[in-house]
């Protein structure tokens, strides 16, 4: 218990709910943040921290609830108000104009008339000063990844904020730019200035932050002091000590290796990307291995290799049935019994302004001679599969053949899923299937992935969602910053083994899950 | 306050109504510019838009005039539904007639119906490869194809310019620039004022009709234009098609330019810019990119050039305003074609 504060907190927010439609983004939360502390924000993806931080910087209003600011209440009404109180957010992905000077881009964002000589005078000192050096006149689109950062930050400095928001600041940068920028944030704590940052790495979580916040599912479910707790039981509070217990393994027949994956490494293809390094995988037939780890470590550029649709250096990067695959595209892959459920279903799975028939089309012109032969769509074959896929999987829609984007999320995603189910494919590649899909939905097509298993395919599930993992895997692998853990067989995994392995701890991971063996043999 | 609201699909019925309430939004907009000007509204949209369909050769003269543009249009229409913008049909019109009308200069004792052929093909050609620069620029090089196929619109100018004021002009034009008259089968067969051109116009737009509704190239173009990422996922080829577009659409503006300079002015004159290869963009969007659409639209933007002759001699107005008319009309369409993807709704300040 610490004392009662004489003076009120910086910030304070008390029962803060937001709803999308049924949706509790948020749901009653509580935060104080005082002056000069670095106070962590901890929770998986979708859990609720991105929501609050854009209240707090005015970019969302609260559905109820009260914000106190120097205790006072007040709202918030946009991100101007925000700066003008002292809030300033640096967002995951910056808010810059490439085409513009750092000078131009900072000038932009301040209030009034611009002198942008003196402007560039102010940047030059005051960024020297902070250890985040700049060069004002520099363009953006010349700038590294960590320098436009600097720009973001030295953009909120030149406010003298009383608070400052970083979200997943040091996803995007090197160690050494990242030890800069705490060197930095130390700094401005110890002149008074809040921060509140945002990060899924326990490990700069317990180094720098005095306080930690811990959301799950839209509720605070923990407030700690990070450097009396381990990653472990910083991970263990993230994802939540009440996982189910994990669901009777069913008998897996060793079927043969039908996906196997050997030293896979890919550069990034652009600023966000990461790059793939060294990933060897095997998956079994009947069997469902799930990659777990927080968005943005490289899974979608693993799915793109899986799929094929970036190639890989060399053919046996990726086998398929015992088939060098690596230098294939997709439709190869596909014609030798592959299928791929990516995880953008508007625009990336389907066509969103193409009709489910047309939808039927995209995927399969190469492999299925019903609805494509001698270079024609045929339109009632695609037709035909469209009503078996919507039957087997009650998707539900308007009218007969919808355009893709006239569904909603769930029904699209049993949608697209069962278009390739229905193929009854030798090895299944899915990126985060139920992702923002509702309960019902969500069980139909873990059941789906589970049966196709069951029936001889291998199954790979990449996912965020730990309580989806849990259900379906036999086996779980993690991947952190393009790097993927070994896997361990899902009775020998537990939530904060994950947790460690996102955090990129591997081999403290991998002792718990040696002792997790022992205890249970 | 009237506010726009976003429809859960596209509307079929506007799809073909959009372009029709432009058009009514374009005569209304016409009368009001005519009445301005001091000429009776209904006596100037009456020269315009009806007297020239009142006798036999006009409207032969119409559909000759359609003719190059609908040939430009179905291709123009190809390309933009892969998201894909050539603007540059002009230049690529002017390439092919260029190309074609060397044959004459250089060999024109070749009398058989092997020099026609011969010339179509040249005009193929040069549209086709003139086209291939853009396409190449953006594949390789991520130049943006509108700037590039744009201004090498200029580029072909001048160097058909350059040819005829020099090594091309005829010795006996008393220093007019122009070439030797073609002749015999170097010349299209006609019917009146229609020329073989209409012909390949009507079968471009048929075949492309076919293979945009049918075949899987027009799904594979239609999946490109429409979301990228999921077309590469289709397992279709982004650098592929933009070739393939340009090649079509190049290949149709150099056979009209070929068809231009072998079945109307029958030699090369310079100046030369005929403009068909960017009233052919509008002629593209009004026909709703698609081919049959586009015939209609030709012949709908063939009657704005006859339209803006009658006027020039029956009513003394400059025959820019077809050039005015033609400008508004775009305007519409595109203002129009939001209804496609949006209603407007009347909504109460709350």
């Amino acid at each position: 218990m610490t004392p009662a504060p004489k003076t009120p907190p910086l910030l304070e927010a008390r029962n803060l709910v937001k709803a999308f439609g049924p949706l509790r983004a948020n749901d009653g939360v509580d935060l104080t943040v005082a002056a000069g502390e670095i106070h962590a924000l901890l929770g998986e993806n979708g859990a609720g921290k991105s929501t609050l931080v854009k209240m707090l910087y005015g970019a969302l209003q609260p559905t109820s609830g009260e914000l106190f600011w120097h205790g006072e209440a007040l709202t918030i009404a946009n991100p101007a108000a925000a700066r003008a109180l002292g809030i300033g957010m640096v967002f995951q992905h910056f808010s810059l104009f490439e085409a513009l000077t750092a000078v131009e881009n900072i000038a932009l964002a301040l209030p009034g008339d611009f002198d942008l000589a003196a402007l560039s005078g102010r940047i030059a000192t005051l960024s020297a000063d902070y250890g985040l050096p700049l060069e004002p006149s520099a363009t953006i689109a010349d700038l590294s990844v960590g320098e436009r950062q600097r720009v973001e930050i030295v953009r909120c400095l030149l406010q003298n904020p009383r608070l400052l928001i970083l979200d997943e600041p040091t996803s995007v940068l090197t160690p050494q730019e990242a030890e800069q920028l705490f060197i930095t944030l130390q700094r401005l704590a110890a002149e008074g200035c809040a921060i509140l940052y945002i990060s899924h790495r326990l490990e700069e979580v317990r180094r720098i932050c005095q306080r930690a916040t811990i959301l799950r599912h839209g509720k605070v479910v923990a407030a700690c002091d990070p450097r009396q707790e381990t990653p472990a039981s910083l991970a263990r509070l993230m994802v939540g000590g009440d996982i189910h217990a994990v669901r009777a393994h069913r008998d897996v027949a060793e079927g043969p290796v039908r996906l196997r994956v050997h030293e896979l490494s890919l550069p990034p293809d652009g600023p966000f990307s990461v790059a793939l390094q060294d990933i060897s995988l095997e998956v079994r037939g009947g069997e469902v291995l799930c990659i777990a780890g927080v968005a943005g470590n490289g899974q979608s550029e693993l799915f793109d290799a899986l799929s094929g649709e970036r190639v890989a250096d060399y053919a046996h990067a990726v086998e398929i049935d015992g088939l060098p695959a690596g230098r294939h595209g997709v439709n190869w892959r596909r014609k030798h019994g592959a299928a791929f459920v990516p995880e953008e279903r508007l625009g990336h799975g389907a066509v969103p302004m193409f009709h489910l028939s047309d939808n039927v089309v995209l995927t399969r012109h190469a492999v299925d001679h019903t609805v494509a032969a001698n270079r024609r769509v045929l339109r009632p074959g695609a037709r035909a599969i469209a009503d078996r896929v919507i039957a087997a999987f009650d998707v539900r829609k308007g009218k007969p053949d919808p355009e893709a984007r006239a569904l909603s999320g769930g029904n699209l995603q049993k949608y697209v899923v069962g278009r390739e189910m229905d193929r009854n494919p030798g090895v299944l590649v899915v990126n985060q299937p139920t992702w923002g899909v509702d309960a019902g939905a969500a069980a139909t097509i873990r059941q789906a992935l589970v049966d196709l298993a069951t029936r001889g395919a291998a199954v790979l599930v990449i996912s965020q969602d730990l309580d989806e993992i849990f259900d379906i895997a036999d086996r779980i692998a993690v991947i952190a910053r393009g790097e993927l853990s070994a896997a361990h067989a899902a009775r020998d995994m537990t939530p904060e083994m994950i947790g460690l392995y996102m955090a990129g701890m591997d081999e403290a991971a991998a002792q718990a899950a040696g002792e997790g063996g022992h205890a249970h043999p | 306050m009237l506010i726009l609201e976003r429809r859960v699909e596209r509307a079929r019925l506007w799809m073909w109504a959009s372009p029709v309430l432009a058009l009514v939004l374009t005569i209304i907009a016409g009368g009001i510019i005519f009445a301005l000007a001091g000429v009776d509204p209904l006596h100037g949209l009456y020269t315009y838009f009806i007297s020239p369909l009142m006798d036999g050769w006009d409207r032969e003269k119409l559909i000759a005039k359609a003719a190059p543009l609908v040939l430009i249009g179905v291709g123009l229409a190809v390309c933009y539904t892969a998201n894909v913008w050539n603007i540059g049909a002009e230049g690529q019109f002017v390439a092919g007639a260029l190309l074609a009308g060397l044959v004459p200069v250089y060999f024109s004792g070749w009398q058989d119906a092997s020099v026609m052929a011969v010339m179509l093909l040249l005009g193929v050609l040069g549209g086709l490869l003139w086209a291939m620069i853009p396409a190449a620029l953006r594949v390789r090089f991520h130049a943006n194809e509108i700037l590039t196929s744009l201004m090498l619109v200029y580029v072909v100018r001048l160097a058909y310019d350059w040819a005829v004021r020099g090594p091309l002009r005829d010795p006996h034009a008393m220093n007019f620039p122009k070439t030797v008259r073609f002749d015999g089968w170097q010349v299209l067969p006609a019917w009146g004022e229609i020329h073989l051109g209409a012909f390949f116009a009507l079968v471009a737009a048929l075949v492309l009709y076919v293979v945009m509704v049918k075949m899987l190239k027009g799904f594979e173009l239609r999946a490109l234009g429409s979301s990228p990422r999921a077309a590469r996922f289709a397992g279709f080829s982004e650098h592929r098609a933009v070739y393939f577009v340009f090649a079509v659409s190049g290949a149709l503006a150099g056979l009209a330019g070929a068809c231009d300079v072998m079945g109307v002015s029958r030699q090369l004159q310079a100046p030369y810019e005929p403009n068909y290869g960017f009233v052919a963009i509008i002629v593209a969007f009004l026909g709703r990119l698609n081919p049959i659409g586009v015939i209609f639209a030709g012949l709908l933007l063939a009657l704005s050039y006859m339209g803006g002759e009658a006027a020039k001699v029956s009513l003394g107005v400059s025959d820019n305003i077809a050039k005015v008319f033609q400008g508004i009309l775009l305007f519409f369409i595109l203002a129009c074609d939001t209804l496609i993807l949006y209603r407007i709704r009347w909504q109460g300040r709350g």
